[in-house]
């Protein structure tokens, strides 16, 4: 019947429109922050900051947010203004113009009690013993020395470290250092945790404990934001970035609809036999163990799957290509040099 | 708790721990412990040894000069003729000679041969020659007891009166000048080593990047506020631990040495006024660390421009002489005023003379408020120059950048 087919269409179109809308007002939320406190908390808000050293624009307008429970990639190459930034969200030093909202609020005393930072560069008291250290630091988060002896002892098991505990810090090789320093980080229980490079001069086993210790964050609802130049590192980690050049934002958003944005119409395929001709691909490169499909722009990965197939082609590998974010990385920052 | 209190908690701990802070704290009345000691086993057994006597020759030109010819352990030989007494000094039977010319009474010429080189005739020969010479003129003339009181006839016993007529509880004398001599020199390498301690410990801060660490944590003012403060506590432990073995110290002194040690005392209201100028001095030579801390941009760099002012400290001492003699000059007020050599120069002059009320009320008043503002100024600076490493800015930057924050 007409009329019922209408009337089904309808409600089918009707649902469809309100998933649609639903499932677009969710994501606005979660990229706004609307509506704090019941759906989505922001961790951190930064709006239009601008820092100027002597005659040198450092950060140049900047805004973003993160919310929490994400691991936030700011990413940028030297120079570009990641420290400054995130010296700006730690009130150490003020910006210009443009606020910084942290969890909530602008920083205060309280507010830097639920905040670990971890440096750039590593420093802690040399002539102190690692657990005299960790308690100190701690203590000035607002934990009794108590709590903090208790929690240095089992963040100090946690990764292999009791029995350093009345070393003093001049004693520890480089790494063993940095894993202090990011115990003293995440030792008060923070609500957001600001790291610097910290895998920098890490060997791999601590890189793989570090790493377990990022998932651990997450999982606990704590926004982590990752500063580095390891672009792969941020690939592996984070959900959202931030990728800056100049003091300016150069890519913001979901790390996968950038990578998407960037991805090429090409396919990478490794089969056994000759290939021949394949309808839809304009052109081949031939690379070590696969080789390049270029498609001609009006026909998808699936057909070309779909013909390979149906030929009976052994196929090892069918990948669409997608650049790595560090190619993103160079192509972006490149094209700003240029 | 408090994030002052817990960096100033830190800070002391951290610095009373320091080896040289303990090593300076306890030498004091260590090395007068084994002063007095060493003293008190030296006089126990110390078994006087025969004292010789010294032969002095002379000439009698003027004649009548032959008695009183034992002086103390001198004595003196009489020769005919300068060249008989010149044979004696040459084969060493006498240490010197002098001939007494034919018109002394009326020249007063002695003239005098010796082999030794040296700058004036020596204080105790001139003495020995003086006595000896009177002796003999006034023989015969005028009693023995006048003679000896001609040739000392002065022996001043000062007392000090206050205002009402009564006897002042605080006599001067040297003896009142060695506490706080001591005291001052000891004030003085404390703050110079207290401010260089400071300036160390900030300038590594800033060197291994921690200071971002705590800046993550407490603001710069409770950062500065709780390391002088922190300082200035270690500072006053170190003080009372010297003020309070003073007095025992005193005692065992006195009672081993006597004399002179036994007139030694402290001056009124010392106790209290070296504790508040130690602490004083203490916070504003911190204060003043603070701020070249914040503008150096290394520990190295700010130790050297901590000279400059941790000399201001020493300068008193410098000039402690004239302060003796001259205790009423207007420079020292002026010293006593202003703050970087208040405290040495306050705690000199209470030994030397009387500090007007007035003077003293000025003083701190002046290093209180000096505190107050070059801690602001510290504050300032330390943010402005928090994040600048490896590179010093040059002064007027410096003067720029505080007036416009």
């Amino acid at each position: 019947m007409p009329t019922e087919l209408m009337i089904n269409n309808a409600i089918i179109f009707n649902q469809v429109a309100i998933c649609y809308l639903v499932t677009n007002t969710i994501n606005y939320v979660l990229q706004c922050g609307i509506v704090k406190g019941s759906l989505v908390m922001l961790a951190v808000e930064v709006n239009h900051i601008v820092k100027s050293f002597a005659d040198k624009v450092a950060v140049d307008d900047l805004s973003f947010s993160v919310a929490q429970g994400e691991m936030f990639g700011l990413i940028g190459p030297n120079g570009a203004g990641k420290t400054t930034t995130i010296r700006m969200m730690m009130d150490i030093i003020k910006p210009d113009s443009g606020e910084v909202i942290i969890l909530g609020e602008k920083l205060s005393e309280a507010t830097k009690n639920k905040l670990g930072y971890l440096p750039e560069e590593r420093g802690l008291y040399k002539k102190l013993s690692v657990l005299e250290s960790i308690v100190y630091l701690t203590s000035l988060k607002g934990v009794d020395r108590k709590s903090a002896t208790e929690k240095a002892n089992a963040l100090l098991t946690q990764t292999g470290m009791l029995a350093s505990k009345r070393k003093k810090i001049e004693e520890l090789s480089r790494g063993m250092g940095q894993i202090i320093q990011f115990i003293v980080t995440i030792i008060h229980d923070p609500q957001l945790v600001i790291m610097d490079e910290p895998f920098a001069g890490l060997d791999p086993v601590n890189t793989e404990l570090l790493k377990k210790m990022f998932d651990d964050l997450r999982n606990q609802g704590k926004a982590v934001i990752l500063s580095t130049h390891q672009m792969n590192q941020v690939e592996e980690l984070c959900d959202r970035i931030l990728m800056i050049n100049d003091g300016q934002a150069v890519l913001y958003g979901d790390l996968s609809e950038i990578k998407a944005r960037y991805r090429s119409s090409s396919v990478l395929l490794d089969c056994g036999g000759e290939v021949g001709e394949i309808p839809g691909v304009g052109s081949m490169r031939t690379h070590r163990g696969y080789i390049e499909l270029l498609l001609d722009g009006k026909t998808t990965p699936q057909q070309v799957l779909t013909h390979l197939v149906s030929r009976g082609i052994t196929i090892n590998r069918f990948e669409v290509a997608t650049p790595s974010l560090n190619e993103i990385f160079l192509k972006e920052v490149g094209k700003n040099h240029e | 708790m408090n994030k002052t209190f817990l960096i100033f908690r830190h800070e002391f701990l951290h610095a009373i721990k320091r080896k040289g802070f303990i090593i300076i704290t306890l030498i004091v009345p260590v090395v007068a412990l084994i002063a007095i000691g060493v003293f008190h086993l030296v006089s126990t057994t110390y078994e006087p040894s025969v004292v010789e006597t010294t032969y002095v020759g002379y000439v009698d030109e003027s004649g009548g000069f032959d008695q009183y010819t034992t002086q103390g352990t001198i004595e003196m030989v009489l020769f005919n003729t300068p060249d008989d007494a010149t044979a004696a000094l040459i084969n060493g039977e006498v240490s010197e000679y002098f001939v007494i010319t034919a018109d002394y009474i009326s020249t007063g010429v002695i003239n005098r041969y010796t082999m030794e080189k040296q700058l004036e005739t020596p204080p105790a020969i001139a003495t020995v020659i003086k006595n000896f010479l009177t002796s003999n003129m006034l023989a015969g003339k005028v009693p023995p007891e006048t003679v000896y009181r001609i040739e000392a006839p002065l022996n001043f016993i000062v007392t000090r009166l206050t205002e009402t007529g009564a006897v002042a509880t605080e006599q001067g004398g040297y003896g009142n000048i060695i506490i706080p001599g001591i005291f001052s020199l000891l004030l003085a390498l404390s703050l110079m080593l207290s401010s260089t301690f400071l300036v160390q410990g900030l300038g590594d801060e800033k060197e291994s990047r921690l200071i971002e660490v705590l800046l993550s944590s407490v603001s710069t003012r409770q950062l500065l506020i709780g390391k002088v403060l922190g300082l200035g506590a270690a500072g006053l432990v170190q003080v009372v631990v010297w003020l309070a073995s003073a007095p025992l110290l005193l005692k065992l002194a006195s009672s081993t040495f006597g004399g002179f040690i036994s007139t030694i005392q402290l001056p009124t209201n010392f106790l209290i006024l070296g504790i508040v100028y130690f602490i004083l001095g203490y916070s504003l030579f911190a204060a003043l660390a603070a701020g070249i801390g914040a503008i150096s941009p290394n520990a190295r760099e700010g130790q050297q421009l901590s000279m400059i002012y941790t000399l201001f400290a020493f300068v008193p001492l410098w000039f402690s002489s004239l302060m003796f003699i001259f205790p009423n000059n207007p420079i020292w007020l002026v010293m006593t005023i202003f703050p970087v050599t208040a405290p040495v120069t306050a705690m000199l002059r209470l030994g030397v003379s009387d500090i007007a009320a007035w003077e003293l009320a000025v003083s701190i008043a002046v290093l209180v408020l000096s505190i107050i503002g070059i801690l602001f100024l510290a504050t300032r600076a330390f943010r402005v120059y928090l994040l600048m490493y490896g590179k010093r800015p040059n002064w007027r930057e410096i003067f720029q950048n505080l007036r416009s924050g």
